[in-house]
């Protein structure tokens, strides 16, 4: 497991993916922090998480396209599938790798945080911690997502549309449920990863919102690993 | 070392591999031979617990592949057919990988990883990244990895297949020299590699074993005669007329060359008669000149075709 993470930290690091994909990061969430932050003269940073979230949906796809696909295509997987590793610890390794990325650019958000306080403003520390966790979380969530999409098929493109479909999904799922309303709005409630997103972002420390996206993250790696054993059987 | 009983292997209605049962002993090089499609990757990828069996079972060192997969995938040291390699890592890089995957000890592998480096004569490239190395280079390091860890078993799928004539002699002998302390499974469909590096040759058709025997063996029980090919100048009725005079000959087949004058004929002689000499002094006494003389011996590549061809005509 530790292996395969360490492999896939450095695959993303010795080409320009993960620099590029966390320097758009970066600039955009500065805008954002400009604009929506500074100069509103807000002194908090969760108006500032919502909308980088936002971003998230277009750049975890990328950044995870090629993480299970890749293999598939160049028949490195054959390596990894006969190597003692089991394939819950290849797919965890692989997840662990594309979150290391989302770290970086998850730690970069604390800049914004120093800058916040060399301005004078005081944020309200229990939100803040909110915030955090809940950016963490959901980033987390995203990255499974991502890596489930990977491991569909082996054309990175087609994998970054369905992990974009997918998210797309996960931000408008809020809308669609408020506009069905009754059951189904219920059943589309278990897929909304925003609606408790925002819980955590005001502050609320909810452990079933925590836990919750933790299932969420374990679903999908669990459906990796499932979608990779059915090919096994199927496939030579 | 490996037992197989009854492997069989179904895609949907496609039976690629249909009870097939073998044994590969201890310290043995194993030839896995057979037309391409004829289920010699398919039967390695189960060996190694790439893919799961329909039905049957794989037994390396006492442990079967489906109930203890991590005991036998430690055994094995596995080289597909393209050497799985990422092409944005170094050699020691790579290696390395292999290493940490395959839970290698960290101080045993500073030696290991020489010692291997060196076997397969790949020092001097190690802080190449593979992705500029040639095929020949690739398929090495391909072999490398499969070494990692010291695996007891070795399945090594078609590992000359696109390297120039001299690089598959190299590799060969590296093969052969490995047989030395590994258990080898070797796929190939190129015959004289097989009954030069195997000890014993399984044949696959259709995903069925055709034959298992020694190379030599399976040559002596098909290769009880000799058999020429002669094209020689004269009336062909006179001529085989005096061949058949010859001890020891039986023409077997008369062909029209299309020229005057000129026909040729297939022999076939008991194997411990050499009919050559005979068959020149009776036909130079009759002044008709021997244009062309040669052996048709049946060679493992006879064998093959002769065994793998039957199964085509029945179907």
């Amino acid at each position: 497991m530790l292996a395969i993470w360490r492999r896939e930290v450095q695959a993303y690091f010795y080409q320009p993916i993960a620099y590029v994909l966390i320097a758009v990061f970066f600039l955009i969430s500065s805008i954002y922090f400009t604009l929506g932050t500074v100069a509103s003269q807000v002194a908090e940073m969760n108006f500032l998480f919502s909308s980088i979230t936002f971003i998230l949906t277009f750049i975890i796809p990328i950044l995870t396209m090629r993480i299970m696909s890749e293999d598939r295509k160049n028949g490195t997987e054959v390596l990894l599938i006969t190597s003692p590793a089991d394939v819950h610890q290849i797919v965890i390794g692989k997840f662990l790798g594309s979150f290391t990325v989302f770290l970086v650019m998850y730690a970069s958000t604390f800049i914004f945080l120093i800058i916040l306080y060399i301005l004078g403003g005081q944020p309200e520390i229990p939100r803040l911690i909110g915030g955090y966790i809940a950016f963490l979380l959901i980033g987390a969530c995203y990255v499974a997502i991502g890596v489930f999409a990977s491991s569909v098929t082996e054309n990175q493109i087609v994998a970054a549309i369905i992990s974009f479909a997918i998210l797309l999904m996960v931000n408008l799922v809020d809308s669609i449920a408020s506009f069905i309303g009754g059951f189904a709005a219920k059943v589309l409630d278990v897929f909304s990863l925003l609606s408790r997103y925002s819980d955590l972002n005001s502050g609320i420390l909810d452990i079933t919102s925590i836990i919750y996206y933790l299932s969420f993250i374990a679903v999908f790696l669990f459906l990796t690993t499932r979608v990779i054993d059915k090919r096994r059987w199927s496939q030579g | 070392m490996i037992e197989i009983q009854n492997l069989t292997k179904h895609f949907g209605d496609i039976k690629a591999v249909k009870d097939v049962s073998f044994t590969v002993n201890k310290g043995e090089i194993l030839g896995f031979l057979g037309p391409n499609g004829a289920g010699k990757t398919t039967t390695m990828n189960i060996i190694t617990g790439y893919i799961p069996s329909t039905t049957g079972t794989v037994k390396v060192d006492g442990y079967d592949i489906m109930d203890q997969p991590r005991e036998v995938k430690r055994r094995i040291g596995y080289l597909p057919e393209s050497p799985p390699l990422y092409l944005d890592m170094t050699v020691t890089d790579y290696l390395d990988f292999c290493a940490s995957l395959k839970d290698v000890d960290k101080k045993q592998w500073k030696s290991q990883k020489e010692d291997i480096m060196e076997l397969v004569k790949i020092s001097h490239v190690q802080h190449r990244l593979t992705r500029n190395l040639s095929k020949g280079y690739r398929q090495r390091v391909g072999l490398a990895q499969a070494l990692v860890g010291a695996p007891d078993v070795l399945v090594l799928d078609e590992p000359t297949v696109g390297l120039d004539p001299k690089q598959i002699i190299e590799i060969r002998k590296l093969i052969k020299a490995l047989g030395k302390n590994h258990t080898i499974i070797l796929s190939s469909h190129i015959l004289p590699e097989v009954s030069a590096v195997c000890e014993r040759v399984v044949i696959i058709n259709n995903g069925e074993i055709a034959a298992v025997d020694t190379p030599e063996n399976l040559s002596k029980t098909l290769d009880s005669f000799t058999r020429f090919t002669m094209t020689v100048a004269g009336p062909d009725k006179r001529v085989k007329e005096l061949l058949q005079q010859v001890y020891g000959v039986k023409v077997l087949e008369v062909r029209d060359k299309g020229k005057e004058n000129e026909s040729s004929y297939i022999i076939e002689s008991d194997k411990n008669l050499d009919v050559r000499k005979p068959i020149f002094n009776k036909l130079a006494e009759n002044s008709y000149p021997i244009l062309e003389l040669k052996s048709l011996g049946l060679s493992l590549e006879d064998i093959f075709l002769q065994l793998t061809t039957e199964e085509t005509e029945v179907n």
